[in-house]
């Protein structure tokens, strides 16, 4: 009996000592998995020799240099500031409007219509979309317009948004405002001082999630904007190949990390400030 | 709704002020609490909901209409589109290339999405509950950048790590000259989409298992059960919900994922030439448009079939939890009977 408990409890151990072996083996190699694409971004915009190779070779700063004698820096950034600031500021106002009049005012078949948007969404605003969106722009005479971009990506994100921000209304309680209406103020008021600071906190959540998703959009400004000069700087990335289809890694390397920075900063600025949890935004 | 308590703090203010007794005995029926009426709010969804019907319910309702029509951007077919039926639709399912196509999508989809980002995700949220907090704080941060950095920027970061000749994936491995994206072009843009949105997945799960009851664990665990027999028994049912709104999600984001293009190009010979990059080549670069319009209907119908499937799951969870809970009360009961 006891060399029984003995000899169990020794293959205890050693399964306990063989999981860990394995956990820490999974741990390291996911390390590098998730580390070794992202150490190109690192190392190139700083070496001397930069190429598809992930290494240092002698520390410089020459390629930036190079990436701000290029005439096409500075101004897809911008027009990727406009695109992105843009449709930001849109899906802002429009959602915090309308998730709050939606959650505090009772519409017959709400919640069916906000599922039933969120999943056309995330539907429509891939590939599906672009033909007809093509199309539509042509008829409105959007085509190649910078506004028209703005627009549709709008659209795209807006449903996601109210979703979210709806929630995040929704968990605020109504004694406030209720108090406020008790004390006589009008509904003008209520929203701007009482409900407005209330709700910053989500609508900076989601102004940042929409800057982040319209910053990065490759697809839609690729397929709408046939103007070099109109191009956000998800696709004046690819055009910085020479004649020979050899990419200019010095213009590259230098572009992708500034051209990442302000997404990274953005993020940490909510995470730190706000928390980017799924406080609700999507609940089971 | 959130009312209940909250009138009784307001009642003896209320009974000062003359009519505002009025103000809160309707709130409590009535959830517009700061006046906002019909009207008002009307106003306010307006001009959101006509963003969203132009720019999204609109075009996805043309795709119906284009689908039927032999439209091109070029040609005879530009000026005067003609209606063609359902032409488009049998050519498109008799085009091996299609069949092709779809057939890699569900691929993509399910290896990537459903089996990768989802078990990877989970893994990271439930390692993290107990990892040290250098070894946490480390890979999350790594897990998080693959997935805020921009698509163009990630994509390149590919074709870097991937390259024949100086790839730090060759360089690691020792197998300098193999041509990745040419050899395995399915499993790369598979790969890369678990490494791309594996946060996702585990941002959802990590808020998904504070839910847990810590109590649960803790009395299974002085019951002597084991971390997976916890996870079994006690962990994944109360998250099932959540595992099948994120499966729903990425599976949808997943299957209108447009980057594989910029990794492999849908190449070669099409061999990782998934629904979107088939549909873009032939409507946008090809100028098919009508054509075009057909395919992504076929890929809405697609989308919309998962998307019922995965609601209807979460349906028959609310019946069968009801059910659970109308068992255990009754064995309760029986319980007290025989006490």
């Amino acid at each position: 009996m006891t060399a029984g408990m003995r000899a169990s409890s020794g293959g205890y151990v050693v399964r306990r000592v063989l999981g860990r072996i394995v956990l820490y083996a999974g741990i390291c190699v996911l390390t590098v998995f998730f580390a070794l694409p992202l150490l190109w971004l690192a190392l190139t915009p700083f070496s001397k020799h930069p190429s598809y190779q992930a290494t240092l070779s002698g520390l410089t700063l020459e390629n930036f240099r190079k990436l701000f004698d290029n005439p096409q820096t500075w101004p897809s950034l911008r027009n990727s500031i406009y695109l992105a600031g843009g449709s930001a500021v849109l899906v802002i106002v429009l959602a915090a409007l309308a998730s709050y009049a939606l959650s505090r005012v009772r519409v017959p078949g709400r919640d069916q219509l906000l599922y039933a948007l969120l999943l056309l969404s995330s539907i429509v605003t891939g590939t599906a979309a672009m033909v007809p969106i093509f199309l539509m722009l042509y008829q409105l005479n959007l085509l190649d317009r910078q506004s028209g971009v703005i627009l549709v990506l709008t659209g795209g994100l807006l449903p996601a948004a109210v979703f979210m921000l709806k929630d995040f209304v929704d968990s605020i309680p109504r004694s406030y405002e209720e108090s406020a209406r008790v004390f006589g103020a009008k509904p003008g008021q209520i929203l701007r001082h009482i409900v407005l600071p209330l709700i910053r906190p989500g609508m900076a959540t989601v102004g940042v999630w929409a800057l982040v998703q319209v910053w990065g959009n490759f697809l839609v400004p690729y397929v709408l904007l046939s103007n070099p000069d109109k191009q956000p700087a998800a696709v004046v990335m690819y055009t910085f190949y020479d004649a020979g289809g050899q990419p200019n890694f010095a213009l590259i390397s230098t572009f992708a990390l500034v051209y990442s920075v302000p997404v990274v900063v953005l993020y940490l600025f909510v995470n730190k400030r706000y928390g980017f949890a799924f406080q609700g935004g999507i609940k089971g | 709704m959130t009312l209940t308590s909250k009138p009784a703090e307001a009642e003896p203010t209320a009974a000062a002020l003359p009519g505002a007794a009025d103000v809160v005995q309707r709130a409590r029926h009535d959830p517009d609490v700061a006046g906002l009426g019909r009207g008002r709010a009307t106003v306010f969804v307006a001009p959101a909901l006509v963003i969203v019907a132009v720019f999204l319910v609109f075009p996805a309702i043309w795709t119906l209409y284009l689908g039927l029509l032999d439209y091109s951007l070029t040609g005879a077919t530009a000026q005067d589109p003609s209606f063609v039926g359902s032409q488009n639709y049998t050519d498109a399912l008799s085009d091996p290339v299609f069949t092709k196509a779809l057939y890699l999508t569900l691929l993509y989809v399910g290896f990537s999405a459903v089996i990768g980002q989802n078990i990877l995700g989970f893994l990271l949220a439930w390692y993290f509950r107990t990892a040290p907090r250098a070894v946490r704080s480390t890979l999350n941060v790594l897990v998080l950048l693959a997935w805020i950095l921009p698509g163009s920027v990630v994509a390149f970061l590919w074709q870097a790590l991937l390259d024949r000749q100086n790839g730090s994936l060759n360089a690691l491995l020792h197998t300098t000259g193999t041509a990745w994206t040419i050899d395995h072009p399915m499993a790369v843009i598979v790969i890369f989409n678990i490494w791309r949105g594996a946060a996702f997945s585990m941002l959802l799960y990590a808020a998904a298992l504070n839910t847990v009851p810590t109590s649960h664990l803790e009395v299974a665990r002085m019951a002597g059960a084991r971390p997976w027999q916890q996870l079994r028994d006690i962990v994944l049912p109360t998250v099932r919900r959540h595992v099948l709104t994120n499966t729903l999600l990425i599976t949808l984001w997943t299957f209108n994922d447009f980057t594989p293009y910029l990794l492999t190009g849908g190449g070669p010979d099409h061999r990782s030439e998934t629904l979107p990059v088939y549909i873009y080549k032939t409507a946008i670069l090809g100028g098919h448009l009508g054509y075009g319009s057909a395919i992504s209907l076929l890929l809405l119908l697609a989308n919309l079939v998962i998307a019922v499937f995965y609601i209807r799951l979460l349906r028959g969870g609310d019946d069968e939890s009801a059910l659970r809970k109308a068992e255990r009360k009754a064995r309760r009961a029986e319980a007290a009977v025989a006490s």
